[in-house]
């Protein structure tokens, strides 16, 4: 046999990684949590001050509540859409690999570019969506700039850039439907409606659970279109709790504060994932 | 009759995914004073955002550190990941599961707990303006340490001893024997990680504040955000296409195996 060493050697570069950048960092955070520290002067320890400022900090909160609102918007919404369009797929047609392809594009290119795209459509002046708008004699929207429907675009912008993937996820899941429960249910006389509901919501619910989790997921590391679309403006309605997180940390060098933020948020996300994830194992 | 409604509905919705993308590149190279106007087919045919956006940014050199970043952070997880995926998949070795346990673990653990203590880390270790920092904390892949296990362990045993009786040794197995049997695994991981790199932007924009070791996304991001834009919409699109266009090219190419892999991550996770 060989020596009894060579598996120890080959995970080792696991073993110093996970203890450099991830056992190190965690542990570090919880110390940090109960410091001051702007990284230039020393740390300075102040028990639970940053606890305390976190329940009271309003800006915090309504982070997370535009997550909450993103979230809200974008998983239902994302559901929908991605459904719709991979049971149309699912028929017997022509050019699915070419219709499959094009819903896949916006999910490979950044989300800097696709943010930068959505930006001109969303313009208050020149922005397509507003032209449109004028052209058919409505008046226009302040996509960006209205603080009640800035969360709501960004959401349908995101479900624009991720949809692509959850077809595909979609179409895997249909096609394990077995053909013989729908041809029962033609013998019976089902509508086209009846066997969606009756037969293919319930066969392809692990896929919706997963579809949920994943986006749920992804809805809470929100950051990179905000960042650029409105800056967490207007009037903060659009900041997201990572968005505030990389304010503190990295504008105001708020390094314990930052930390706490961090671990409280990624509590709650713990605690949502493991929530959904019971209440799958349930079903 | 059916059929068309669904092909018509398709068309539409194809449309609107595509047509931005189009527009893009239509207006990036219209003459300056015709790029808000939406067309797909502008008068003119002109480079001059093109010349702008090279003289106000170093995107060509963005456009190598985001390779040199986006390649290494991609062969060392196919490298490391494949050493640690055969040994918790072919190798007995006490501790086996604990380190497989781990690994399982830090797939749930979200980024937001490590953002602002790996920052710091990379302070101390001098990383600040250096690749080192934005490769090191991405060199193994959670992920991708156990679609390695997986695959590897459909691989038959009777290869592996074959392998050792001729001498082999593990190093020799893994990257001679297993890696040509693995292409598939290999694709797949390694198209994920090299899309999730090369789209990175929060990681630069933190660790990263020296404008000639930007990654694309992040020179581009601060470009369309720090104002330097503002009122040449032509130049902020022409910075996006150069952004958008090498992975659409690559996509156009291996448009199959793109989607392949980024929906066995999905079901993986």
């Amino acid at each position: 046999m060989k020596n009894k060493l060579t598996p120890y050697l080959l995970v080792s570069p696991y073993i110093i990684h996970f203890i450099l950048f991830v056992a190190f960092p965690v542990t570090f955070s919880i110390v940090l949590t109960f410091h001051k520290w702007n990284i230039i002067s020393p740390m300075e320890y102040t028990g639970l001050t940053n606890y305390i400022r976190l329940f009271s900090d309003a800006t915090f909160w309504k982070s997370l509540g535009n997550t909450l609102v993103f979230l809200v918007i974008h998983i239902p919404l994302q559901i929908i859409v991605a459904l719709l369009i991979a049971e149309i797929l699912n028929q017997n047609l022509k050019f699915r690999g070419f219709f499959r392809a094009a819903f896949f594009l916006p999910v490979v290119v950044s989300g800097v570019v696709v943010t930068i795209l959505w930006q001109q459509l969303y313009g208050f002046d020149v922005g397509l969506l507003n032209r449109l708008l004028v052209k058919i004699g409505l008046s226009k929207i302040g996509w960006l700039t209205d603080p009640d429907i800035a969360m709501p675009s960004i959401a349908i912008m995101a479900t624009w850039k991720n949809v692509g993937l959850y077809v595909i996820l979609f179409l895997v899941g249909l096609q394990t439907v077995p053909s013989h429960f729908y041809e029962a249910a033609d013998l019976e006389g089902a509508t086209r409606w009846q066997k969606f509901f009756k037969i293919t919501i319930p066969m392809i619910n692990p896929t919706i659970f997963m579809v949920v989790i994943l986006s749920t997921i992804g809805g809470f590391s929100l950051f990179i279109e905000p960042y650029v679309m409105t800056g967490g403006g207007p009037l903060n309605s659009t900041i997201s709790a990572v968005l505030y997180i990389y304010k503190q940390g990295f504008f105001y060098y708020h390094m314990g504060y930052a930390s706490t933020l961090g671990i409280f948020f990624a509590g709650i996300i713990l605690l949502v994932v493991v929530i959904q994830k019971k209440f799958v194992e349930r079903d | 009759m059916k059929k068309a409604i669904f092909y018509i509905v398709l068309v539409i919705a194809a449309l609107l995914f595509i047509y931005p993308f189009i527009w893009m590149i239509a207006a990036s190279i219209a003459p300056e004073n015709e790029i808000g106007t939406l067309t797909l087919l502008p008068s003119g045919f002109s480079l001059d955002s093109y010349f702008q956006m090279f003289d106000k940014i170093p995107i060509g050199r963005a456009f190598v550190n985001s390779m040199i970043v986006a390649s290494s952070i991609t062969l060392g997880v196919l490298v490391l990941g494949s050493m640690v995926g055969y040994a918790l998949s072919k190798l007995e070795f006490k501790g086996r599961d604990l380190i497989f346990y781990i690994i399982i673990f830090t797939m749930t653990l979200p980024f937001q707990i490590t953002l602002i203590p790996q920052y710091l880390l990379i302070v101390k270790l001098g990383w600040v303006d250096s690749y080192m920092g934005l490769i090191m904390p991405y060199l193994m892949n959670a992920l991708g340490i156990i679609m390695f296990r997986q695959y590897f362990k459909t691989i038959p045993q009777d290869l592996i001893d074959a392998a050792r009786l001729d001498g082999c040794g593990e190093l020799k197995i893994i990257f001679r024997i297993l890696w040509p049997n693995s292409i598939p695994a290999l694709v797949t991981i390694g198209i994920i990680t090299f899309m999730a790199s090369w789209n990175e932007v929060l990681w630069p924009l933190i660790v990263i504040r020296d404008e000639a070791l930007m990654t694309m996304p992040q020179l581009v991001t601060l470009f369309a955000v720090g104002g330097r834009a503002d009122s040449q919409l032509g130049v902020k699109l022409a910075a996006a296409v150069m952004l958008a266009l090498p992975i659409i090219i690559a996509y156009l190419f291996f448009q199959k195996y793109f989607i392949q892999s980024m929906a066995s991550s999905g079901i993986k996770e």
